[in-house]
């Protein structure tokens, strides 16, 4: 049961096979034994959790049920649903209770989903191994002693161990793709706009996208069908006719699966800083994809260097606005002593934010003061005008752009949290789709070697041009058609016992 | 050294929605503390600002009165500073681009001693669509301060002059005149007490003749037109001093305390304020096109100065009485429904700038409270007209009406006759009453005959008193004349 597709459980649900309630049990019973060692989960709650379970099962006893009806998927901790804590990973929100729901929060209950809990994630989305969260590390299923790469790790874990059917995660410069690879998920993020971000806990605005993360790409469209569409509470939610996802899963390609499918290498993306062995896993993947019937073009984004700067000057301007509403004075954590209003400020920040958000903060506050705002803020506005131009030139001799999601398979916890540029660069192949507001995704290609003997999950990225997500999920289908990276399960056994 | 005051004007104008400009908040004034205050308002983590379309049409709308241009597309940006008021630590207003550039304002500067008045014209240099900040509470819970985030989020255009205006009453001029285009168009309520028009005003001295601008100190939140006169008045002369006794100006934020008539730098960090303005993410340019101002302009009132002008040829009346007229568009309404009620135009202009608007005046009453409806002022004029009662008991009747309780005591007609008002007009009877003075004071047409004339002026004294006032004055001065020369 806890392997099935969201298609079979929904089968199976309607069916009557199984009902909501068992099913929320079954993926209980396994958070109950797992989470407390992998902390992939930060909030739980049975009763809301086993109300919503029972609804579904009225709700398909009364013959109304939809393709996620009664299935139980995790939440990152980024949205606000109503009545359930949403921390964003900080200490900050420590004991914010969200009085209203996102977006998203209410797509998934309006079609009588069950929310199993709230995941871990780095801090305000900030970080690539889930390791700034203020609520402790996650441990990668694969393998215990490293990173399930972040920000949303805590969805990652919990997906690739089994403690959900599926779940949500937010990316603003990889959060979604490069803690795919890294546990061995398939992971989408949408075109910026496709998803509202009403209610999802905003850390660069201008690049913040929600989407799944789940076990295949027929799941990533069956979530994407809930989670998309118009929103007129965000503004920056695009107004276009409902899609589809699903619709061109299966969609053949002439003679072959994929014949005729133009698959753009870029070079930059294979250059230094890719391991060999994630190198060669993503080489087999292309040559699987040949044998699909794709053509491969060598492309070239010739600004994929400056991406990680650009970001680095983009998001933590846009986070040192964004957080300034974090003050103490209306919720959230407030120092306990201070002299005036000033001490209450910097005290209440100081004691509630992580070093990770405070360099940001820092970053994002001296690159729009007075002074340096042409020089850091308006320059990397220009350059990311150039890097989407790389892809509009890309998108003229190709259909999709492939490469891998991440430089390296997952690292051990402890490893880069001193060396922030280290860090960074896990992002080098995901943030420039961020930048352009493309699609980008991540499935499982393979497994690399570790040094310490592991099998690791190695991430192959698909970036598809605006609004070809339809497309980007048939490609990666057809894949997990005649591969099954995607269906290999981690070895719990280890863990066992250990709760 | 003759010195030079320079003027400008930043005036915060809250906008008539019905909702605030990025939520659907209400914004009624005067409501329990917070209860105005949805999750936008109090910037609960995750939520998104959506603006607010009839805040836009009002800025069109202004923008379109005063013949500005409107920038085809104008940008939200954020500045960021704490402050527990603000709730989100950064206020979104516009910054680089403003959806309001430059437009004039013409301004009737009034005679003030020897000067005689005079008209100018004030430069907008812009306007642009900002939210209002919430409230700190200060005492309502002992040794706390409470923040009230209703008006947080309220939708304000700020409109902002060049540094026009050269005199205390041109600065006063101008914020009337302004005051009274943005109810005239209904963008906003005019209340300068709840706050809906605030003047920050800029005030600088150069000695006369001089180019550059000596430096400013902003008079902030003046929220009555008296104030802002003693205030620009006070700080003028204080700057002078200052200058001449040898001393500098800083560029400074200044309040004005009215009970000492005095300004005063506020205690302020405010020279290291960097506000890190930035476009906000959350929001798209603001696109206006053709269309939509299109759409605003058929909505637009009759401006003041084309109303002018339409009095002047479809009533015949003079510049200045057209011109009074217009100042306010209840004003201007109440005329128009007299006229259209049956009174005579000039007589109408007159009652209307007389009699009602002293009354008015001295009770403090807007034109919407008067208690002589214009139509019930065009029955009195009537009865003037057709020489029913004179002018002078007109003005008896008009009292009357005016302390009367309920329009049922208002019938001019049963007013007339209750107080014996009614003008005599039967030439028989006012010939006889003539007849009669005539004879008592033969005196008097002898001087008259003899080419005294003040001594024909006595007589129909005589003959209005002898008529205790009710022989129609027009009557008597034509039957005397004819007797008298016959």
């Amino acid at each position: 049961m806890i392997n099935n597709s969201l298609k079979q459980l929904g089968d199976m649900l309607q069916a009557k096979k199984i009902s909501s309630v068992e099913l929320t049990q079954a993926f209980m019973a396994r958070i109950s034994q797992y989470n407390p060692s992998i902390n992939a989960y930060i909030s739980l709650n049975e009763d809301k959790t086993f109300t919503q379970a029972k609804a579904a099962d009225a709700q398909i006893a009364a013959g109304n049920i939809t393709p996620l009806t009664g299935i139980p998927f995790a939440q990152k901790d980024i949205f606000c649903a109503k009545g359930w804590p949403t921390t964003c990973g900080s200490k900050m929100l420590e004991n914010f209770i969200a009085p209203y729901d996102a977006h998203i929060i209410s797509q998934f209950d309006a079609v009588g989903a069950v929310n199993l809990g709230k995941t871990n994630m780095d801090e305000f989305a900030m970080g690539s191994s889930n390791e700034t969260s203020y609520f402790g590390g996650v441990k990668n299923p694969w393998s215990f002693d490293r990173v399930p790469g972040g920000s949303s790790g805590g969805s990652a874990a919990a997906v690739a161990a089994r403690l959900c059917a599926a779940a949500t995660g937010t990316d603003t410069g990889g959060s979604i793709r490069q803690p795919a690879s890294l546990c061995g998920l398939t992971g989408l993020k949408p075109t910026y706009g496709v998803v509202s971000r009403f209610g999802m806990i905003a850390f660069a605005s201008s690049l913040d996208q929600a989407g799944p993360m789940a076990k295949s790409a027929e799941d990533c469209a069956l979530m994407m069908n809930v989670m998309a569409g118009f929103d007129e509470r965000d503004s920056t939610s695009l107004n276009r006719a409902k899609e589809d996802y699903t619709k061109d899963l299966n969609k053949p390609y002439l003679n072959k699966p994929l014949t005729g499918l133009k698959v753009g290498l870029p070079k930059e993306f294979f250059a230094e800083g890719l391991d060999a062995s994630v190198g060669k896993v993503i080489e087999t993947a292309i040559a699987e994809y040949k044998k699909l019937g794709a053509e491969i073009v060598e492309i070239s984004l010739p600004n994929t260097g400056l991406s990680i700067p650009v970001y680095y000057v983009l998001a933590p301007a846009e986070a040192s606005s964004n957080l300034s509403r974090y003050d103490g004075v209306r919720y959230g954590h407030r120092a306990a002593e201070y002299t005036d209003l000033m001490d209450m400020y910097n005290k209440s920040r100081a004691e509630g934010f992580g070093a990770e958000v405070k360099r940001r903060i820092l970053i994002g506050t001296y690159v729009l003061s007075a002074g340096y705002y042409d020089a850091y803020y308006l320059k990397a506005q220009q350059i990311r005008r150039l890097i989407a131009q790389d892809f509009t030139e890309a998108f003229k001799k190709c259909d999709v752009i492939m490469g891998p999601a991440a430089p390296s398979t997952a690292f051990k916890a402890g490893e880069k949290v001193d060396d922030p540029v280290a860090m960074y660069l896990q992002d080098i192949y995901t943030i420039s789709t961020n930048l352009a507001g493309l699609p980008g995704m991540s499935l499982p290609a393979g497994f690399a070697q570790s040094d310490d003997g592991k099998a690791l999950p190695v991430g192959l990225q698909i970036i598809g041009n605006y609004f070809d997500e339809a497309r980007m999920l048939n490609v990666a289908h057809q894949y997990q058609q005649v591969t099954d990276w995607h269906v290999q399960t981690p070895d719990l056994s280890l863990l066992e016992g250990k709760a | 050294m003759e010195w030079e005051v320079v003027i400008g004007l930043e005036t915060h104008t809250q906008l008539q929605t019905n909702t605030k400009i990025f939520s659907g908040a209400a914004i009624k004034y005067g409501a329990e503390p917070n209860t105005q205050a949805c999750e936008v308002s109090i910037a609960l983590p995750g939520v998104l600002p959506v603006l607010n379309k009839q805040a836009v049409h009002c800025a069109i709308k202004f923008g379109l009165a005063i013949h500005a241009e409107i920038a085809p597309r104008s940008v939200f940006a954020r500045k960021n500073y704490f402050y527990p008021d603000l709730p989100k630590g950064y206020q979104i207003s516009q910054f680089e681009l403003p959806v309001v550039g430059k437009g004039a304002v013409t301004i009737q500067v009034p005679a003030v001693g020897k000067n005689a008045a005079y008209e100018k014209v004030i430069n907008i240099t812009r306007a642009h669509l900002e939210e209002d900040a919430g409230k700190s509470v200060h005492g309502a819970v002992e040794g706390m301060s409470g923040i009230d985030l209703n008006r947080a989020g309220t939708p304000l255009l700020e409109i902002v002059t060049e540094p026009d205006m050269r005199s205390a009453a041109e600065a006063v001029a101008y914020a009337k005149q302004l005051h009274e285009l943005v109810q005239w168009i209904g963008i906003c309520d005019g209340n300068m007490q709840e706050g809906s028009f605030r003047c920050d005003v800029n005030v600088s001295v150069r000695p006369k003749g001089t180019e550059k601008l000596g430096t400013r100190r902003e008079i902030k939140n003046l929220n009555s037109f008296k104030f802002m006169q003693q205030a620009i008045e006070y700080e003028t002369r204080w700057q002078i001093e200052t200058l001449e006794d040898g001393g500098t100006i800083h560029q400074a934020t200044v309040l004005f305390n009215p009970d000492t008539g005095e300004t005063r730098a506020m205690r302020s960090k405010e020279e290291a304020n960097d506000y890190r303005y930035f476009p906000d993410p959350d929001l798209l340019p603001l696109v206006i096109t053709e269309a939509d101002k299109a759409l605003v302009l058929a909505e637009m009132p009759e401006l003041p100065a084309a109303m002018k002008a339409r009095f002047e040829a479809q009533y015949s009346l003079s510049a200045y009485d057209a011109s009074a007229l217009t100042t306010s568009r209840e004003l201007a309404d109440y005329f128009v429904a007299a006229v259209d009620a049956g009174a005579d135009a000039k007589q109408a202009a007159n009652w209307a700038m007389g009699s009602v608007s002293a009354k008015l005046n001295s009770e403090d009453k807007p034109i919407s409270a008067s208690p002589v409806s214009a139509l019930q002022l065009a029955q009195l004029l009537k009865r003037i007209s057709d020489n029913t009662i004179s002018n002078n008991a007109a003005k008896q009747v008009f009292d009357a009406m005016w302390n009367a309780e309920g329009d049922a005591e208002r019938d001019v007609d049963a007013i007339i006759a209750a107080k014996g008002l009614k003008q005599e007009s039967d030439s028989g009877a006012i010939e006889a009453i003539i007849d009669e003075v005539l004879a008592a004071n033969a005196a008097m047409v002898e001087e008259f005959k003899a080419g005294k004339e003040k001594a024909f002026n006595a007589l129909v004294g005589q003959a209005m008193k002898a008529s205790k006032g009710k022989a129609n004055p027009a009557q008597v001065n034509d039957i005397l004349k004819k007797k008298l020369t016959a």
